[in-house]
């Protein structure tokens, strides 16, 4: 596949800065990101049940996190991504990374167990990895599993009793939108004709 | 209520009964489902392919919530609805806060899992 991503001047910046922050394209967490999740948690403890229901679902969250980490790790591992390519699978990964951490410091500030990532093999099978022979099929793969994050985000929104987890839920589709659509360009996806077009 | 009356809005109330269309549930659950689900492996949820039927907390090899592993409910098109619905509403303890808002939609996804589950 001859498809290439064509980035940004500031991507690719942010992309090197993560590197030389992060060696391997490892979590830099922004401690603004983890302050914003876990600051609004503090008046949300008055209901145990209401608490409960929100970490359980922050929980779920948490786990599509470990997940699409462990795919663009795979991806990446895979050696079939060109550079450029390589390049936005790293830096979406890092979002992802990002997303879990911040998440996770959640969960913790409202008194739960934030969920254990599987094994690599766990996901490589649950992924179907082992189905993955070309650039393209990665992207496939990323690209669903964007879309499908987005969705979830969304279709979580009217079960927080906080409304600003609402607030980070529908700030989180927005991430995994942006991934599905810069995936759906180099994948010649066509963009929907219809607005409106997710969680329907 | 005059019988011509009442035939008129029996005749009017025809267009809102949905016929659940498996084919555009597909569709729907590729859409909205497969962030978590897949038809045959554990991911953040259980396999869908035979939950319709199947009691909920049964597969094997998936770890579920202390709430949906002690529930009795069977999937069938009535809970389905209610779990699709606002799942932690139908078994206190879920994990799952997805929800489809629409009453067809949620129609069409369960005519494909029961398609998928064999039935």
């Amino acid at each position: 596949m001859s498809n290439t991503i064509i980035l940004p001047s500031s991507i690719n910046q942010a992309v090197s800065r993560r590197r030389l922050l992060g060696g391997s394209g490892q979590a830099v967490l922004s401690a603004g990101a983890v302050a914003l999740l876990a600051g609004c948690a503090g008046g949300m403890a008055s209901s145990s049940n209401t608490a409960a229901n929100d970490v359980a679902i922050l929980n779920v969250a948490l786990g599509l996190e470990h997940e699409a980490i462990a795919a663009y790790q795979l991806g990446a591992e895979s050696k079939l991504l060109d550079k450029p390519v390589l390049d936005v699978a790293v830096l979406f990964q890092a979002h992802h990374k990002e997303h879990r951490d911040a998440l996770a410091a959640t969960v913790r500030k409202l008194g739960g167990m934030p969920v254990d990532a599987k094994g690599m093999g766990e996901y490589a099978t649950a992924l179907n990895a082992g189905a993955i022979k070309s650039q393209g099929d990665v992207l496939m793969l990323a690209a669903r599993l964007e879309r499908g994050a987005a969705n979830a985000y969304l279709g979580v929104i009217p079960s927080f009793k906080d409304a600003e987890l609402a607030k980070i839920a529908g700030r989180l589709a927005a991430d995994e939108t942006m991934h599905w659509t810069a995936l759906a360009g180099v994948l010649k996806q066509n963009l929907p004709a219809k607005a409106l077009s997710f969680a329907a | 209520m005059r019988f011509s009356t009442l035939a008129t809005v029996l005749v009017a109330m025809v267009p809102l009964a949905h016929a659940a269309d498996a084919d555009r549930g597909a569709e729907l659950w590729e859409q909205r489902c497969t962030g978590c689900h897949s038809l045959d492996a554990n991911r953040v949820g259980p396999k869908h392919r035979g939950v319709f039927g199947r009691k909920a907390g049964a597969v094997a090899d998936f770890r579920y919530s202390t709430g949906v592993g002690n529930s009795s409910v069977v999937w069938n098109e009535t809970t389905l609805d209610r779990w699709l619905t606002n799942p932690q509403a139908f078994i206190a303890g879920a994990r799952m806060g997805f929800r489809v808002g629409e009453v067809a939609d949620r129609a069409d996804i369960i005519a494909f899992l029961k398609r998928e589950s064999g039935m």
